[in-house]
């Protein structure tokens, strides 16, 4: 298929024809849900419903470990599998294939994807099983997994997009899934729209990639092409500007859409109104990391724009910070996790931007476990609370849930980045690489953002779980541990929240850091990401982030516990405006309304203005016009052309009226008139 | 004694001729009608033969008459049926009462 097979340096690439089930089992449930969901609900159960989505997700997971498994096998210069579906757009310079490949990366993202993904599902079972619309909600989540498949899994970068719209389209359907309510439906609106700024920088990307290789003559969208020839884009400038910058910066704007970085992470908090096993999914462990796994994929042009790293690695490093301190002040159990997961994300910029694409990816995959953990596990909460999101509502909960409880302190332990916990691992490699490429404020910001993140995390387990429950007695009395189906796909993601970072412990720590390794061959290494040896300041900062995380927690502890400090000190400091000021996310939402939606409102209403009057008047004059000429045509018509054509028939009745007298129809006229005529012509031949 | 000769036969064929001719004119019964036209075609028949007899040598004239007495008959059968249809049409076969060729 390979039209440039001819170059030497061409990957090895294995062909293989079960990748397609990946994405495709997926969208078969979403097909067979969406399609028949409705009667197979009425007449064979929810169950059948359930055990149909669950199935697809799950059998993809035995592909994906399938895939990963002969990728093991391989050189590991040569782990790439090739699955050749159809010949897709082949138009003049443009040839792209519906084509599924597995590399180290991507496999990785599959794991993720169908794992995480199959439990979320099996949870959603139980989770969602009041919900009428069962079978809407398992198609739109099996779609969602397809969309997301194939994302991660495109060869090239426009069946990457297919993807990155597919689960756009999927996260707007199921933030809005209970629609009848204007927030939830408005929410989904947001998201999409906020992801479409985002979007059109992908788009762009797309489109400048594309023409600056066709005019080095390698015109080509496979990823494994743009790797080869990434280097005919070094020196190229567009508008005064280095050419890989542009594209990057523009892909970057993409990443900030899908990944919720700033300045476009406002959809994120508000995409809590959908489903909670919906956020754990997507606005968690795999739509939101879309972002994070673009940039490791193109790494090889990142790696070409140390100036887009800048930019990422303040983007992310602001982003952290910011979206850890709105955080700190959020009573919504969800919101918390939303800004957290904000975050967090910012996090894996910040790795992203410094040149550290396998830790990001890393990070990626341990932040997928625990923050999926920590939303089911709200989400368990909330099922128990019947649907009561509110921190100050809760209190003592670990008393009547155990297992939700521990699964939440473990992930809780990771993410704050306590040792051995995963988040410890991916986190502090972050911070480290970070520190030793020389971006030491970036450091700072981030210690600072680790810092508040076991600190919030903390004070929401402290408020949901800990203390005296402060919600009513009805609710108290139907307070219960949630069924098998959630419990258990929360364990073991508490237990991959836990053990998941031995995969990648540091050479610092006597590791072997394999899953750096296992990536190795397909992200850059990053050029400008210093290499250091192991070094004691690496040990300094490992002590220095630890205890700076256990600083947060023993803070929540002492305000939320044990109560010797009073939150008050820190809301009424100075005057209570920077905690009002927090708590209402820094007004960013009331200033894009400001400026961007009201600027956008005003610019419709003046078109609205312009189509009523000025459009819609040419349009009107125009009938007006044609409705005059139309009747002085009619009057034409009606007096000139129809009365010659009644003339003429006005004038053959006449005639006709006349004649007919002639034709009397009595045959005894006839015939004298017959012999009158022969006598009269023998009498004329006679004379 | 008088020779009987061609004008003796034309002379009759004149009177047949006329007296279908009258019955053609003066009767209003459709089958009247159709027997004064049978008169009329008998003393062209008559004409024929004489001419045949008398100023020819061929038998042309007498062939004519063979096609005529079967054009009669052929005429009269068509006729019949005409009337019959106009009896059931109008209950009657006058034809005065039949101007008309529908109703």
């Amino acid at each position: 298929m390979q039209e440039s097979a001819h170059i030497a340096q061409e990957a090895v690439v294995h062909t293989v024809s079960y990748l397609r089930w990946i994405p495709l089992l997926p969208l078969l449930g979403a097909i067979i849900n969406g399609i028949g969901g409705a009667w197979i609900q009425t007449n064979l159960g929810k169950k059948v419903v359930g055990a149909i989505a669950c199935a697809m997700p799950l059998l993809g997971f035995v592909l994906a470990l399938r895939a990963f498994f002969q990728l093991l096998g391989l050189d590991p210069a040569q782990r790439v599998l090739l699955d050749n579906v159809f010949p897709w757009i082949h138009v003049g310079i443009l040839n792209v294939d519906v084509a599924f490949q597995v590399d180290p990366l991507s496999s990785v993202m599959i794991l993720i994807i169908t794992g995480v993904g199959g439990l979320i599902h099996i949870y959603s079972t139980a989770y969602m099983h009041e919900e009428p619309a069962y079978w809407r909600y398992f198609a739109y989540l099996n779609l969602f997994t397809f969309a997301m498949l194939t994302l991660v899994l495109g060869d090239n970068l426009l069946l990457m997009f297919v993807g990155w719209e597919g689960v756009g389209l999927c996260s707007y359907a199921l933030i809005g899934f209970w629609y009848s309510e204007w927030a939830n439906a408005s929410a989904g609106s947001k998201a999409f729209i906020v992801n479409r700024v985002g979007d059109f920088g992908f788009m762009c990307a797309t489109f400048l990639l594309f023409w600056t290789l066709a005019e080095a003559d390698h015109p080509t969208l496979l990823f494994r092409e743009i790797t080869q020839y990434a280097p005919l884009l070094e020196g190229q400038l567009f508008w005064g500007m280095g050419t890989v910058t542009v594209i990057t910066m523009l892909m970057f704007l993409g990443a900030t859409g899908k990944s919720a970085q700033i300045p476009l992470y406002v959809w994120l908090p508000d995409a809590m109104a959908g489903p909670t096993p919906v956020s754990a999914l997507i606005h968690a462990a795999t739509m939101v990391t879309a972002g994070v796994y673009m940039i490791a994929r193109l790494s090889i042009l990142f790696d070409m724009a140390p100036t887009t790293g800048a930019v990422i690695a303040t983007v992310g490093a602001a982003t952290a910070f910011f979206a850890a301190t709105i955080g700190t002040t959020q009573f919504d159990i969800k919101k918390v996790l939303a800004y957290s997961t904000v975050s967090q994300l910012g996090f894996m910029f910040i790795a992203m931007g410094v040149g550290a694409y396998a830790t990001g990816v890393f990070h990626l995959m341990t932040h997928a476990f625990f923050k999926a953990c920590l939303f089911l596990g709200s989400g368990s909460v909330i099922h128990a609370m019947h649907h009561e999101q509110d921190m100050r509502k809760m209190g003592g909960l670990k008393k009547w849930m155990p297992y939700t409880y521990a699964t939440y302190l473990l992930s809780t332990l990771a993410i704050a980045g306590i040792p051995p916990f995963s988040g410890f691992f991916s986190k502090d490699e972050i911070l480290w690489k970070a520190f030793s490429g020389g971006h030491h404020i970036v450091w700072f910001v981030a210690v600072c953002a680790a810092a508040m993140t076991a600190f919030y995390m903390f004070r929401s387990v402290y408020m949901t779980f800990e203390g005296e429950s402060r919600a009513d007695e009805h609710t108290k009395h139907h307070l219960h541990e949630s069924p098998l189906a959630m419990t258990v796909p929360l364990m073991i993601l508490a237990a991959l929240a836990t053990f998941s970072g031995f995969l990648n412990i540091p050479h610092a720590l006597f590791g072997h850091a394999r899953f750096d390794g296992w990536l190795a061959p397909v992200v850059q290494h990053g050029a400008h990401a210093a290499h250091h040896d192991v070094e004691i300041i690496e040990y300094v900062l490992m002590i220095f982030s630890v205890a700076v995380a256990v600083a947060g927690i023993l803070v929540a502890r002492a305000m939320y516990q044990t109560r010797t400090l009073k939150p008050d000190w820190l809301v009424d400091a100075f005057g209570g405006k920077l905690y009002r000021t927090v708590y209402n996310k820094y007004y960013v939402d009331e200033a894009y309304d400001a400026t961007v939606i009201a600027g956008t409102m005003s610019l419709s209403r003046a078109m609205a203005w312009f189509d009523a009057t000025i459009i819609d008047g040419i349009v009107n004059g125009s009938a007006v016009i044609v409705k005059l000429l139309s009747q002085a045509y009619g009057l034409f018509d009606h007096y000139v052309v129809d009365g010659a054509v009644n003339g003429v028939g006005a004038l053959t009745s006449l005639v006709g009226g006349g004649v007919r007298r002639l034709q009397t129809g009595n045959i005894n006229a006839y015939l004298y008139v017959i012999v009158l005529a022969v006598v009269g012509v023998m009498m004329a031949r006679i004379w | 004694m008088m020779e009987i000769g061609l004008n003796h036969f034309l002379v009759v064929g004149a009177l047949v001729f006329l007296a279908g001719l009258f019955c053609v004119l003066t009767r209003r019964n459709a089958i009247g009608i159709l027997m004064g036209v049978e008169l009329i075609l008998n003393s062209a028949n008559i004409n024929y033969l004489a001419f045949a007899r008398y100023s020819s040598v061929s038998y042309d004239g007498q062939i004519f008459a063979v096609f005529v007495i079967m054009l009669a008959a052929a005429e009269a059968a068509v006729g019949l049926a005409i009337v019959l249809g106009i009896y059931q049409m109008f209950h009657t076969i006058d034809v005065d009462a039949t101007d008309t060729l529908r109703l």
